[in-house]
Formats: C-alpha cells, structure tokens, sequence
C-alpha cells in the first residue's frame, strides 16, 4: 500500500511538473486531440491561402471593380465612391481647385464624431489639443509633427484638410484606408472648432454672455 | 489451512477501496484542471516575427486600439494593420532599427508581414466583432490586459461556456461607449462602489439599448 500511494504521488507530482498550471505562458500551439470540423477548407481574411498564386486569402479586387455599397447622401444627391465629386476627392468636380466648406451639415453630433476619430487617429502626432504635442513628440521620438493652429494651416480650406487626411503630406501618410469618408469630414469639422478655439474672442460672445463674464 | 491467504489479504479489499478511490479522484482532477480550454488555450503566445509590444504602443503611448484594429467597430473581423499603418510613425521613429527591418521591407515590398494568429474560434462558430464593441462590450473582457503585455497571448478561455456565461448576464459587463478601449477603466477605485455603479449602470443600459441574451444555439451556430 506505501509503494502504491508513493508511486501515485510521484505520477501525480510528474504530470504537474510536466503539464504545469492553468494560464502558464506556452509558445506551442494549443493541442487538438478531437479536430470534429474545427477546420474547414474556407476562406478566412487576413490569412495564407494557397489557392492564389500571391498566396493571400483576401485578394485584392481588379482594376476599375465597383463597389457595391449604400452611396452616400450629399445635399439630397446620392453619391458613390468611384465618382469624381467633392465629398470624395475634397476638389471642385473637374478641376484641381480645393473646395471651401464641408459638404456635409455641421451638427453636434457630426462634431462629437470627429472629436472622437480625432483623438484616435491624429492624437498620437497632433496632440488632443491640435498643438502637434502628442505623446511621439513629447518623448523625443518623432522630430517634425505639424501644429495645426499654424496660422498656415488655418487658412487651409476644408477641401485642403480633407485632402491631406486622405493622401497625407510630406512625411505624413494618408489615411485613406483606415476612416470612411464622412469620418474624414467630421475630423474636418472637428478641426475647424479646435482651430477657432484659439482664434475666438469675447467679441463673440452674445451680448448677455459677455455681460456674465466680465 | 491458514497458509492459502496470509493474514494481510484481509486488508485487501480495504486497500482496493482505498487504492481506487484514490486513483479515480486524481484522474477524475487531472481531466478537470488538464481537459479544457482554460488550460490548452489560456497562455498560449506565439513567437512573433516582430518584437512588437502592446504595452509600448497601446499603454505607454497610450494609442487606441482602433488607430491599428480599424475594423474592429465596423465588421466581424478585426483586422491586424498593414505594415504602412506602422510607418505612419516609423518613418521617423527609430528609423534604422534593426527590429523594424522586417517592417520597413514589408511596407516597400508589398509583402506581408508573417504575423501569427492568436485567437480564433472554430469555423463553426459564428463570431462578430462590432456587435459586441458596439454594445458597450470591452476587448479586456475577451483579450485580457493587452495593453500591458510585451507580447500578446491568450487571456481567456474562449470555450463555449465563456461566452455563455456573459450572454446569460451581459448587464454585469457592458460599460459606456467610450470607455470600450480604455481596458483598466472601473466604475468606481472602491470595489463596493464599483459594484454598486455597475448593477445600476449595467440594467439601465441593458434596458435602453435593448440587449438581448442571445442563448439560442443558431446565433453562434449559424
Ligand atoms: C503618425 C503621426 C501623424 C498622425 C497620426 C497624423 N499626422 Fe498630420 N502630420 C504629421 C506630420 C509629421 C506632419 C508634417 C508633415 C510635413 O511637414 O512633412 C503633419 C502635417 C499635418 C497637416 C499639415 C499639412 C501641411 O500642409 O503642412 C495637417 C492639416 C495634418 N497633419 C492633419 C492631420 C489630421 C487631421 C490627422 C488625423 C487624421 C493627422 N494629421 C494625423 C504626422 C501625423
Ligand atoms: C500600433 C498598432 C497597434 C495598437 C495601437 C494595438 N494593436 Fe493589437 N496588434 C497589433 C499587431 C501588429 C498585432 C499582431 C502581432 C501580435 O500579435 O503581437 C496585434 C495583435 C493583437 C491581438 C492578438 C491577435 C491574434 O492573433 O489573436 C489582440 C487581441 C490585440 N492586438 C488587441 C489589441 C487591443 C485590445 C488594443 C488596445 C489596447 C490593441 N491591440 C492596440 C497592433 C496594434
Ligand atoms: C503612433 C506612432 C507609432 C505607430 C503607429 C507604431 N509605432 Fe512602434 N513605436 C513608436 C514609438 C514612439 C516607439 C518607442 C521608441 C523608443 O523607444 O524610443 C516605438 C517602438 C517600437 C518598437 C521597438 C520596441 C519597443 O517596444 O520599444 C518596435 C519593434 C515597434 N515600435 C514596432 C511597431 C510595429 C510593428 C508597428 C505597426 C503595427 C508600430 N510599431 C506602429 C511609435 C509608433
Ligand atoms: C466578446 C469577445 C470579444 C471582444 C469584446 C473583443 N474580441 Fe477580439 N477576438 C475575439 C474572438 C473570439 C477572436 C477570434 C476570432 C476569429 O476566430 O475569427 C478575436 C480575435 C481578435 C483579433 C485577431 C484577428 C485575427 O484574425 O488575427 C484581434 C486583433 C482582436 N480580436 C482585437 C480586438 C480588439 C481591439 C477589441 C476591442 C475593441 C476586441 N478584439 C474585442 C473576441 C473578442
Ligand atoms: C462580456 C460579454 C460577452 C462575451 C464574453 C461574449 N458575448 Fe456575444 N454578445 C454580447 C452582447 C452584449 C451582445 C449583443 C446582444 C444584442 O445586441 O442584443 C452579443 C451578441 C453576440 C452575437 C450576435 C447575435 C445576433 O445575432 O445579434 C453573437 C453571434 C455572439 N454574441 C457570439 C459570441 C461568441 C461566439 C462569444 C465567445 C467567443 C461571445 N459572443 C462572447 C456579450 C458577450
Ligand atoms: C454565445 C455563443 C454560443 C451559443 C449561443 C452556443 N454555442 Fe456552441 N460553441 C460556441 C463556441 C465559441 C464553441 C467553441 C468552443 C471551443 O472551441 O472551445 C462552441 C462549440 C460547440 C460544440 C462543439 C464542441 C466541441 O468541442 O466539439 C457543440 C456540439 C456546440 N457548441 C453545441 C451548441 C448547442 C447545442 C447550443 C445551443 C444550446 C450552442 N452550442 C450554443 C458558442 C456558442
């Protein structure tokens, strides 16, 4: 009977030796004793695939391919994405000029939209405050970051920012790829607001405001 | 006639007993701490082919999770972001390091970058991503602290009875809108107020927003 419960403890204690704890940190894939149909030959984005000869699952689509998609809705215009209209390219149809003001209403809640995709994708360089403080300037990492209340940049037009959003400029990338469209205006419009936060005065406040404040 | 079963037999089936009970108990614990995902999946983390850390970018520098996983609020599928995404920065930033090397080649080639796949449910299982980042539902709850790992691995389980588990209460998870990618935010730095804030928060939202249990076996086998 001691020899058994001996050897017990020893089986015992070498599983665990060997197995260890939950939540141990293991650089083996976990193991799948019964596969079912935990695999299946489909296609799954963003991973290898054999099937095509660049060996991507998602393929990129061919040249001149349409979207299917919902158009947006402009001034009671639908318009979708391929079309070469001001919403989509921040330039008057047919010209290279930039156009002057958002193509779309200026509301609380386009504004609260831009704030928050403001502070997600420009924050990091610019700063929440738009000063081109953000964290990569403030630790020395990344040498030129734009202030966008340079005076340069506040006589931008709309247009103009749109555009830098989408294809970037000078050693900043566009970000064309990661927000939608509307997104870009609404940081637009965002911009705007932070832009005239420095710029307001007291003149601008409403009579009896003005009177409250001094 | 005394010597056909020596005296010790008599313990015999005492021992048996014994013996079994003791064998069964340690195979019966062994399946239930070895046999689940708890065990085989939590933990697990891949070498990266990049030394890319979520505790420099996400918690000192403080990023969203959305500047890279821009996908995450609009379809099923998270995305990990392209190698251009990482040049946003690192043109300037470290430049010439030798540990962007594979990046920098990346983004120029077109090529991508061999990263390794963390987390993933079985194909026949229906997961969505926006569903649940749209409804108040944090990546801490199904990631873990990502924001402090040097590499990433995974935190929870992700077994059947983990999603059920919120499913059946989502009101003790759900937290605001904005606070979904900010994942060491509580209600409250008291426990008790936490819990207090939480229940009240958690019943109001889950009544607002209409929150459904979704316990039917067809919204994930679908
Ligand atoms: C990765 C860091 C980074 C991010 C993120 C970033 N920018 Fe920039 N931005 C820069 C740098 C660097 C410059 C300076 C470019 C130059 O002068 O070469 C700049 C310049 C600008 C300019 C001025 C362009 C000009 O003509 O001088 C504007 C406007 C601007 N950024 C807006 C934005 C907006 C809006 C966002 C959010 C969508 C954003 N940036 C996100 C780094 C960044
Ligand atoms: C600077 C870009 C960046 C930011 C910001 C970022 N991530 Fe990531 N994330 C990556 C990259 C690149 C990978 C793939 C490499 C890896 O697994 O480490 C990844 C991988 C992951 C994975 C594992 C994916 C898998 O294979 O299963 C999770 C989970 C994750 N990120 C969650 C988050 C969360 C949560 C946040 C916000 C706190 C966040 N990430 C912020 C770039 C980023
Ligand atoms: C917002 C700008 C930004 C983006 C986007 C970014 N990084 Fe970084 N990265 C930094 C900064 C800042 C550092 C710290 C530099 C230092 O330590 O001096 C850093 C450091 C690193 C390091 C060095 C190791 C470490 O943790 O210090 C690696 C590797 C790295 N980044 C990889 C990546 C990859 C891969 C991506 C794309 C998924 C990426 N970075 C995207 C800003 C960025
Ligand atoms: C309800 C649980 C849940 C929440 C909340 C959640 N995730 Fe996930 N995540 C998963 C599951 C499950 C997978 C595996 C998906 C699959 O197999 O397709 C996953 C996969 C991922 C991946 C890897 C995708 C791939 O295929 O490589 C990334 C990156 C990721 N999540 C990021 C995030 C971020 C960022 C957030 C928060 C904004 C988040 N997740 C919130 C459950 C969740
Ligand atoms: C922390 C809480 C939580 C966890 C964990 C969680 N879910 Fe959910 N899930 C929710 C909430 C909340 C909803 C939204 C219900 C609604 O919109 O009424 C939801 C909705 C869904 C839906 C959409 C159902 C429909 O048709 O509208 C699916 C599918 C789903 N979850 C699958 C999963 C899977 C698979 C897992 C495990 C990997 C999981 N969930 C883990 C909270 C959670
Ligand atoms: C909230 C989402 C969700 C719901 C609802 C759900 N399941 Fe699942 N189910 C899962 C996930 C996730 C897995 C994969 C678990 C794993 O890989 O560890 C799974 C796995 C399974 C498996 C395979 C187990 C295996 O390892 O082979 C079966 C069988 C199953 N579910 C049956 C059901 C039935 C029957 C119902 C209805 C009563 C149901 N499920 C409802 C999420 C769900």
């Amino acid at each position: 009977m001691r020899y058994f419960i001996i050897t017990l403890g020893i089986l015992i204690l070498g599983v665990v030796l060997i197995a260890g704890r939950r939540g141990d940190l293991s650089r083996n894939r976990p193991m799948q004793i019964f596969p079912d149909m935990k695999r299946q030959a489909k296609l799954r984005p963003q991973t290898a695939n054999g099937f095509f000869p660049n060996g991507f699952s998602s393929q990129l689509p061919p040249e001149g391919t349409i979207a299917q998609e919902q158009p947006l809705t402009v001034g009671g215009r639908a318009v979708y994405s391929f079309e070469d209209a001001p919403v989509n390219t921040g330039r008057q149809t047919g010209s290279t000029n930039f156009i002057a003001l958002n193509p779309f209403p200026i509301t609380g809640g386009f504004l609260a939209r831009g704030e928050r995709e403001f502070n997600i994708y420009c924050a990091p360089c610019h700063g929440r405050t738009g000063e081109g403080t953000g964290i990569t300037k403030k630790i020395g990492a990344m040498a030129v970051v734009a202030n966008l209340h340079d005076k340069r940049i506040v006589e931008f037009t709309d247009g103009e920012i749109f555009h830098v959003i989408s294809q970037g400029k000078g050693v900043m990338q566009g970000y064309a790829s990661q927000i939608a469209v509307p997104d870009r205006w609404a940081i637009t419009g965002y911009l705007r607001a932070l832009q005239l936060s420095r710029l307001g005065s007291v003149d601008d406040l409403a009579p009896e405001l003005r009177a409250k404040l001094q | 006639m005394s010597a056909i079963f020596p005296k010790w037999t008599n313990k015999l089936p005492l021992m048996i007993i014994i013996g079994g009970t003791l064998t069964a108990g340690a195979v019966t614990a062994g399946v239930w701490y070895y046999f689940t995902p708890k065990y085989f999946r939590v933990g697990y983390q891949p070498i990266q082919p990049v030394a890319f850390s979520h505790a420099t970018h996400a918690g000192q520098l403080g990023m969203d999770c959305r500047y890279c996983h821009s996908t995450v609020e609009k379809s099923w599928f998270s995305n990990i972001p392209s190698s251009s995404t990482c040049m946003n920065c690192h043109n300037q930033v470290l430049k010439d390091d030798p540990r962007l090397a594979l990046v920098r080649e990346s983004a120029a080639t077109g090529k991508p970058i061999p990263w390794v796949q963390i987390h993933r449910v079985p194909d026949f299982v229906y997961f969505n991503h926006s569903v649940h980042v749209n409804r108040g539902i944090s990546c801490v709850e199904c990631h873990g602290r990502v924001d402090q790992m040097e590499e990433v691995y995974h935190a929870k389980s992700l077994s059947m009875s983990f999603c059920l588990d919120c499913h059946n209460d989502p009101a003790s998870k759900v937290r605001p809108a904005d606070k979904i990618t900010d994942l060491g935010w509580t209600p409250s730095e008291d426990p008790n107020e936490a819990a207090k804030r939480q229940e009240a928060f958690g019943k109001k939202y889950v009544h607002d927003f209409r929150i459904e249990s979704m316990n039917n076996c067809s919204a994930c086998h679908r």
